[in-house]
């Protein structure tokens, strides 16, 4: 499935995913980046901090912030589920880790992700993206385009119109 | 009124082409029904038993003239002819064609309205006192505020995929005409002991299948706090609410599960997290949403007017429309004007173009071309000299909106029922119109007084029974019609739900009981008290007994 990383100015990229999702059964590849679940991550945490390769955590919807809060330090990638494109909750799950936790690596939307939500999540703080489809980077731009005017602050550097309002005042 | 500055008219037609473009891909066949729904979902379109069904916002039930008149020109060229005015201050157009909705949306977008998160797992368009800036009994006006949950809600990043859809409604009067106990969140303007103005918090109330009223879990927030309190709710019922039966999805089995103290502590500790952060209003927004609901420039008048005591003298019929139709102004020498959209025999909330637009004109003419919509499916003019209030009833006898019985047997919220609804496993409309027939006689239903008759033809309660003095609810048996009646119900202040009366009744003897349950009503009433103070005096009993020995 293509990676969108978000590159700033409304722009993705198709990115090559150097990143391993590595299965509770299966071993660890030799080296390289490996996201694993939750369950391994508390299970293994201690090996997987020694070996002191790129780690990432994949949570599933029900799986909240709180519970890897305390590890962010040690990680670099984390990965939120959508079970399907009605399941909100990682919106929520990455507002915390961006804005409550201070999470500032890489946060990943994968599952059901789709096109008409990806400006949501982008405001949310995902930064990357699994979307299906060759013209995912296109899909992205478009839908990161719709709208100049937002109502509300989110955890992006979007101005909600709120605050642009007195700037807008101030020039007059 | 709020009027659009060009960041929302910016946004508004941005929205509109996002949609257009969803329209064009579904009409080309590149996006199925399925893909297709929950986009349209997103802009209030629905696809119902005959035909797609466009629901407006109302945002807070006000209406500019402008805007009616928009309505009326939606109603005439993409609809049928009328609108039906909602218990949610929305309006809803039941046979728009699908390629013309983009159309329809832009032409509301020119008078700045939207059909944005009417329907969907979203915050909805939030509801509030129809009565809002001109009633005697407020404390301040809860629109400020509804415009300030409107905007900050409006495509909300993190709360458009909710469990389940959320209402919010405000009142800033202590008699509560916006039935704030059986939302999502509640939203009472009080006064403290301080004199301080804020907000008492209500949570977890709602209809449908499982009736609760709210739990108070804050009963004071300064207004400051008003954005980041209600992010950490939305937040909390987010991450929480149960997402694997839809029929427990919704946040008064969240806080029904946990217990409302408990709710409570886990919006303080989101809460503690992001007040005072970049979600307050910043300096100066408060002000400026503030200065477009200032008071109209009212005369000063004094309190009696001769000219419409004359007129009372003279002729009994606007006497009678005058005491159940009107209410109390803050202003001197004004009144407060409710249309009833329930004539004898009619469809409960349903407006022609014909008189959408002469509502409009009426509310250039007689009320600062202000109009409100009730959630009880009427529109007021809000603003009525009343030294006018005797040529602005001619009028409306004129138009069919007239009819004295606000509050009364005939004032009947219903759903649209069997009659339009894919949900539905009864009708709604014709209960309602064969009741107001029968309870024509304006003397006789004077004479029974204040009565709140509220119809859902479906358990889902669009037609608020469950709060209904008397509430009807139409039910399947074997595939007849049959409504279960509860009595006893409250939307206001004193909210309370209905209580089960018995076996549902037939359709054909549904009406029978309704004036079963009044005459027994009549034969107990002490010194003029109303049908639910009588029964909440005597209990179930005597109108059980009566009802089921009769039927």
């Amino acid at each position: 499935m293509p990676l969108i990383r978000s590159a700033g100015n409304g722009a993705g990229q198709v990115v090559d995913d150097p990143w391993t999702l590595v299965g509770d059964d299966e071993p660890l590849p030799e080296n390289g980046p490996v996201i694993v679940t939750l369950a391994r991550w508390q299970q293994d945490r201690e090996s997987l901090i020694a070996s002191g390769r790129p780690l990432g955590v994949r949570l599933a919807s029900d799986q909240l912030a709180g519970t890897i809060a305390g590890d962010l330090p040690h990680l670099s990638l984390i990965a939120l589920e959508f079970p399907s494109f009605r399941d909100g909750r990682a919106y929520s799950t990455a507002r915390q880790l961006r804005d409550r936790y201070g999470f500032r690596g890489e946060l990943r939307a994968v599952g059901n992700v789709l096109r008409d939500q990806l400006l949501f999540m982008h405001r949310c703080g995902f930064d990357a993206f699994e979307v299906p489809g060759a013209d995912a980077a296109a899909a992205f731009a478009r839908a990161l385009g719709e709208f100049s005017v937002f109502y509300q602050p989110a955890s992006d550097q979007r101005l909600p119109a709120t605050r642009l309002r007195p700037l807008r005042s101030a020039a007059e | 009124m709020y009027r659009y500055d060009e960041f929302d008219h910016t946004f508004v037609r941005q929205r509109v082409e996002q949609f257009r473009d969803q329209v064009e891909r579904r009409l080309s066949g590149a996006l199925s029904e399925d893909e297709f729904r929950p986009l349209r979902l997103m802009n209030g379109l629905y696809l119902q038993l005959h035909a797609y069904m466009l629901r407006v916002a109302i945002p807070y039930g006000t209406l500019s003239s402008r805007q009616m008149r928009c309505l009326a020109h939606i109603a005439r060229t993409y609809d049928k002819g009328y609108g039906h005015f909602t218990t949610r201050q929305n309006i809803q157009f039941n046979w728009p064609a699908l390629k013309d909705v983009p159309d329809i949306l832009l032409d509301l977008a020119e008078v700045e309205m939207h059909a944005l998160q009417t329907s969907g797992n979203c915050i909805r368009n939030v509801t509030a006192d129809q009565y809002a800036g001109a009633a005697a009994d407020e404390i301040e006006d809860p629109r400020v505020w509804c415009e300030i949950i409107r905007q900050w809600s409006s495509l909300h990043p993190e709360f458009s995929f909710l469990p389940r859809k959320f209402k919010i409604a405000v009142t800033g009067a202590p008699n509560d005409r916006a039935a704030v106990a059986v939302h999502d969140i509640g939203l009472r303007i009080v006064r403290n002991e301080a004199g301080e103005v804020g907000f008492q918090v209500l949570v977890g109330g709602g209809q449908g299948r499982t009736p609760v009223i709210g739990a108070v879990i804050r009963p004071f927030l300064p207004k400051r706090y008003l954005l980041s309190y209600l992010e950490a709710i939305l937040r909390v019922y987010n991450l929480l609410g149960r997402r694997d039966n839809i029929f427990k999805a919704r946040i008064k089995i969240l806080v029904q599960q946990v217990g409302a103290a408990v709710f409570a502590d886990m919006v303080e500790d989101e809460w503690q997290q992001i007040k005072d952060g970049p979600v307050e209003l910043p300096a100066g927004e408060l002000e400026r949403i503030q200065a477009y609901f200032a008071p109209p420039p009212f005369e000063t008048l004094p309190d009696a007017d001769s000219g419409f005591a004359d007129a009372q003298a003279g002729d009994p019929a606007f006497t009678a429309w005058t005491r159940s139709n009107l209410a109390a102004h803050r202003q001197p020498g004004y009144a407060i004007v409710n249309l009833s959209l329930k004539p004898v025999g009619g469809i409960p909330g349903d407006a022609t173009a014909a008189q959408m637009d002469a509502v409009a004109d009426l509310a250039d003419r007689y009320s600062f071309g202000e109009i409100r919509v009730s959630h009880e499916q009427n529109l007021i003019l809000p603003h009525v000299r009343l030294q006018d209030l005797y040529p602005l009833w001619q009028a409306l006898e004129g138009i069919g909106f007239a009819t004295a019985n606000i509050g009364l047997a005939s004032d009947i919220i219903a759903c649209p029922g069997l009659d339009y609804c894919s949900l539905a496993n009864a009708r709604s409309i014709p209960i309602a119109q064969e009741i107001s027939r029968r309870f024509a006689a304006l003397d006789r239903l004077h004479d029974i007084g204040e009565l709140r008759i509220k119809i859902s033809g479906c358990i889902n309660a669009c037609g608020h029974h469950h709060v209904g003095h008397i509430g009807i609810l139409g039910v399947d048996k074997k595939g007849e019609e049959f409504y279960q009646l509860t009595l006893g119900g409250d939307a206001t202040d004193t909210a309370a739900l209905g209580d089960l009366i018995g076996p549902a009744v037939s359709v054909h003897k549904v009406v029978d009981a309704v004036e079963t349950l009044v005459g027994v009503y009549l034969e107990h009433r002490q010194n003029g008290e109303r049908f639910l103070d009588t029964y909440r005096r005597v209990g179930l009993q005597p109108f059980k007994e009566t009802l089921y020995a009769t039927h």
